[in-house]
């Protein structure tokens, strides 16, 4: 059986670099010849890498959406595929940027630019894990059985994911980058980033030597080691949630400062950042002293992730029925086990509440539950009983219902479900965890008809 | 064993061998009884050992990465990781392959429960087979009924398009555990398709090619088998569905679809029914079956 692709595009603006790549994706039926299906993402190649451009800025507080856009559409002709050619991927906007006023603005207008089923996302968490998936990190740890932190230094933060065994067990931000401070080739000071400026009295305009920037690299190496080591107190260069680490984790580098770990002799202000200088000082620091891994992608990481690792497949015994795909920034409401065992009217009643709250116009939701691993046919139909009283409301709106059951038996209830609600347009995909504040994006079915790519994000921007 | 015994032994076998006699088979289906469960003297239960999951017994002693192993073990039901008493299994080990074993001959010995069609409205036919070693013994005998069952076929089957049935094939646990709510889920799926079933038969001493006879004695468009799947050391309840499209005596067994290892740790019953139901509607409108049909049209 020769496998079905699926070209997929990655499209990160950073803080200091806009990237895009894309890749293929090869799907392939790994059940057995004679049982039921089983479709697996089994091959993820980078096609085309773009160029490296820094992010065009109009201010220190807008991005230049057109700038962005001409880089885009400079690439993908430079590709050599078409827009029309890509099915799924994602734009994502990262770090610094993604403070930035008008992220939103830039984000939907090129997530429509840049094919059907792309998807257009940010946050720090995703982030950190698009990059530890992308440096190579996770794949080594799930290879040699082992913990790795992989840190994904950028411009304007450093992004942490820990794996163990393959599994993300936590991530965080945290604001240390190569780009804090920005110079002109002669040391002169141009830019201070906020999170510095309580720290340092440094004037823009300012002659600084690297002797003067000694205090600054400390302070940020300080950071990060502490953070590695489990240690605490270090709360205003968290963005947003600290990691937590236990053990003693291997650590990978990724992100433009990973290339530039080394003592190899340099100009300081070579990118006019502190880079150069930033890396060294983590080269010479703890951190560097045991063994480490230098990430198989360095400062394209985090734009390969987005493009190779956002897509994932739901099960492949699944259900839909007049539904029109894709569907994108499902809000998901999720139920508790012990809230799926009620009894159908408990079970429905709790089901209108969470939807109500997740969609309060009606608007489609995705309704995640556990489901069960070996239902007997009495206790589906109980389920679905449940559901379909549950959705009753939300189904003559006429939007489509979406369930997402991370059991494998998202086939059986979707056909039970859709007896009792005969009219409603219904989704039910199975072998997907979602938790509840996550967003969903469902793509057209692949393999022939069989299965739907689906992009899980933590925080949708519209 | 002393070389008295020895000689006896040797003499019997070449007194058979002259003779052309062979001794009774020492087990016969008939006088088989599954185990019961054991009490000890004192009104204990013995342990069942056959409750550990395989997939999380890891034995090794003074392992380098245990963790790493037992990620392995959890994909796999095959035993390994069991760790060694000098080149030997360990006693836990050699007693549970005996007790998987011996479950498995279990199920193709027992028979489905006398009231199990009754319970579960299902008409109850047999085949040409009298009784279980005449099943093991005589393959064509379980493709094929006497008149009297075909009377039975006829009339319950009349005019139906589609028929569902149910055969007892290989493990009788299997189609205990999940004929039923297969059949039920396809049942619904179908519906949704637009396929109304009649009423299901049940087939004692049923081989695949059972199919086929009720194909030429029905002129049904297709026949759906749920039947007791050979068992095997990793479970003894899995099941099939043998799929046929256009079924009659003669027709290759490559014409069939097959579903198969219907079980707890493979694909539960109602899931595979939802499948089976789409795949008979793939089929119903391909008509085709086997490797006939074309399962993975590409839009």
């Amino acid at each position: 059986m020769t496998g079905e692709r699926l070209l997929s595009v990655g499209i990160d603006i950073g803080t200091t670099t806009t990237q895009l790549v894309i890749s293929r994706l090869t799907l392939r039926n790994e059940g057995a010849a004679f049982s039921v299906p089983q479709f697996a993402i089994t091959e993820k190649k980078v096609l085309y890498r773009s160029a490296i451009h820094f992010t065009p800025l109009l201010s220190d507080t807008r991005i230049d959406a057109a700038g962005v856009r001409e880089i885009v559409a400079r690439e993908y002709t430079a590709s050599g595929y078409e827009k029309s050619d890509i099915q799924t991927g994602a734009v994502i906007i990262t770090g610094e940027t993604a403070r930035k006023e008008n992220a939103r603005e830039v984000l939907s207008a090129l997530s429509d630019f840049a094919g059907d089923f792309v998807v257009a996302t940010a946050g720090p968490a995703l982030e950190s894990v698009l990059a530890g998936k992308g440096s190579g990190a996770q794949a080594y740890s799930e290879e040699q059985q082992c913990a790795v932190l992989n840190l994904d230094i950028g411009g304007g933060t450093t992004n942490l994911a820990l794996f163990e065994n393959g599994k993300l067990k936590d991530t965080g931000c945290l604001n240390v980058g190569g780009r804090l401070m920005k110079f002109d080739t002669d040391g002169t000071l141009t830019y201070l980033s906020p999170v510095l400026r309580p720290h340092f009295d440094f004037q823009i305009g300012q002659r600084l030597t690297e002797v003067d920037l000694q205090p600054v690299l400390s302070l940020l190496v300080d950071i990060l080691c502490r953070t590695v080591s489990g240690q605490g107190g270090i709360s205003d260069f968290i963005t947003d949630k600290a990691i937590t680490v236990t053990g003693e984790p291997l650590l990978s580098f990724s992100g433009g400062v990973a290339d530039l770990i080394d003592d190899k002799p340099r100009d300081p202000f070579a990118y006019g950042d502190l880079g150069v200088l930033l890396g060294r000082a983590i080269y010479q620091s703890p951190l560097c002293q045991g063994r480490f891994l230098r990430a198989k992608e360095t400062i394209r990481a985090t734009v390969i992730g987005a493009g190779s690792h956002t897509t994932e497949l739901s099960g492949s015994t699944i259900f839909y029925d007049r539904v029109r795909f894709p569907l994108k920034n499902l809000p998901v409401a999720a139920l508790s086990e012990e809230e799926e065992a009620l009894e159908p009217p408990a079970l429905a009643e709790k089901i209108r509440t969470k939807t109500a709250i997740f969609a309060p116009e009606g608007t489609p939701t995705v309704l995640a539950l556990h489901g069960l691993q070996n239902p007997r046919f009495s206790e589906l139909c109980k389920l679905a009983d449940g559901v379909a009283l549950g959705l009753r409301d939300c189904a003559e709106t006429g939007n489509p219902l979406v369930i997402a059951v991370r059991a494998d038996m998202g086939k059986a209830l979707g056909q039970a479900v859709g007896m009792l609600l005969p009219d409603a347009p219904l989704v039910c995909l199975d072998s997907v965890a979602l938790s509840e504040g996550s967003y969903l994006d469902i793509g057209a079915p692949v393999a022939g008809g069989q299965v739907l790519p689906v992009v899980v994000k933590t925080l949708a921007l519209g | 064993m002393n070389k008295e015994e020895l000689k006896t032994i040797v003499a019997q076998m070449l007194r058979e061998l002259h003779t052309g006699e062979h001794p009774e088979p020492t087990v016969k289906a008939g006088d088989y009884k599954p185990t019961q469960n054991l009490r000890t003297e004192d009104g204990g239960v013995i342990a069942d050992i056959t409750a550990v999951d395989l997939r999380k017994q890891y034995l090794v002693e003074n392992p380098k990465n245990a963790a790493a192993f037992q990620a392995l073990k959890a994909k796999t039901p095959a035993r390994l990781g069991v760790g060694r008493a000098g080149t030997r299994y360990k006693t836990a080990m050699l007693l549970r392959f005996r007790a998987d074993h011996a479950a498995a001959q279990d199920s193709v010995f027992s028979l489905v429960p006398e009231d199990f069609a009754k319970a579960n409205g299902l008409i109850p036919v047999q085949t040409e087979c009298r009784d279980k070693d005449e099943y093991l013994t005589r393959p064509d005998l379980g493709r094929r009924f006497d008149e009297q069952n075909q009377i039975v076929i006829r009339e319950t089957c009349a005019n139906q398009r589609v028929l569902l049935v149910i055969g007892d094939g290989l493990s009788s646990a299997a189609i205990e555990a999940n004929a039923i709510d297969c059949a039920s889920a396809i049942r619904q799926g179908l519906k949704a398709y637009g396929i109304e079933l009649g009423k299901s038969l049940f087939i004692k001493f049923c081989r695949v090619g059972a199919s086929d006879h009720i194909g030429d004695l029905t002129g049904c468009e297709l026949v759906c088998m749920l039947v007791g799947e050979r068992p095997g050391l990793v479970t003894n309840e899995s099941m099939s569905a043998y799929i046929t499209y256009r079924p009659h005596r003669g027709i290759s067994e490559s014409k069939r679809t097959v579903v198969s290892n219907i079980h707890r740790q493979g694909v539960s019953a109602v899931e595979a029914g939802a499948h089976i139901a789409s795949l008979i509607d793939k089929m119903l409108k391909q008509k085709a079956s086997g490797i006939d049909l074309v399962q993975e049209v590409t839009a």
